[in-house]
């Protein structure tokens, strides 16, 4: 069995950053928004700081209310914008208009592990929760990946 | 003939660490079954329990998408590029 303390990770993300995917549910809601998260892993893996992010459009144009994607091209895309800044692609963000923001079995079936997900949960417009999860390395379900915002510096 | 495999960064602590693979195919899908063959722990993050590609998942032949050419079938050359490249896809309940 794994231990959840010693599997525990952590996602460092600065309060202006954590703000503008606020906003961005905010702005595409009630539509998914989505985006993608850029910044660097610790030499441990056990916590990852998100330095920049990358809007993105949701390209689910059928059911944007409780679906999002992001096409293969704008991933290859998000990986050369992460390249030239000299970081890592290390995650992405996605809303959910009027759920929870935990992961969906939706969520589950189209994840893979080490990514990290941030999912906001947006209630009659306002952003209510934010979470960080991560797909178990079995697919099995995600664990749950603390989100330590602060006032630290970061590119914007 | 030898192809190069590009492991995208998420799957790379199940292939060896390795950010590409060089291995012997003359087809995609012989590319892929030799890749799961020597990396197993990829399989799952691949293929469905169904055996079917995931759907997010997209594999190019240098830039070329291969569900526009022949699929599992299409033919490599020698030095061809194969990669794996996922969409993102999700969404809450209801």
């Amino acid at each position: 069995m794994s231990d959840p303390v010693a599997n525990s990770k952590v996602l460092k993300i600065a309060d202006p950053l954590l703000r503008r995917i606020h906003a961005h549910a905010v702005e595409t809601y009630p539509h998914e928004c989505c985006g993608a998260l850029l910044g660097r892993d610790s030499e441990s893996g056990a916590a990852r700081e998100v330095l920049r992010l990358l809007p993105l459009a949701n390209r689910r144009d059928d059911s944007p209310r409780n679906r999002f994607e992001i096409t293969s091209s704008d991933v290859q895309a998000a990986e050369k914008t992460a390249r030239e800044k000299g970081l890592e692609l290390i995650g992405w963000y996605h809303s959910h208009p009027d759920a929870p923001a935990c992961p969906s079995e939706f969520d589950r079936e189209h994840a893979w592990p080490w990514w990290s997900y941030i999912i906001v949960s947006v209630q009659a417009r306002e952003p209510r929760d934010t979470k960080s999860w991560r797909l178990r390395d079995d697919r099995s379900a995600y664990d749950p990946e603390a989100l330590e915002s602060a006032a630290h510096s970061a590119s914007i | 003939m030898a192809v190069k495999v590009i492991i995208p960064t998420p799957l790379r602590p199940y292939a060896g660490k390795q950010d590409s693979v060089e291995l012997q195919a003359a087809t995609v899908g012989e590319a892929l079954a030799a890749l799961t063959s020597r990396f197993a722990e990829l399989k799952k993050h691949l293929y469905s329990d169904d055996g079917r590609l995931r759907s997010f998942v997209n594999v190019y032949v240098n830039d070329e998408d291969i569900r526009y050419l022949q699929k599992d079938a299409t033919k490599l050359r020698e030095g061809d590029t194969v990669s794996i490249v996922p969409s993102i896809a999700g969404g809450a309940r209801n």
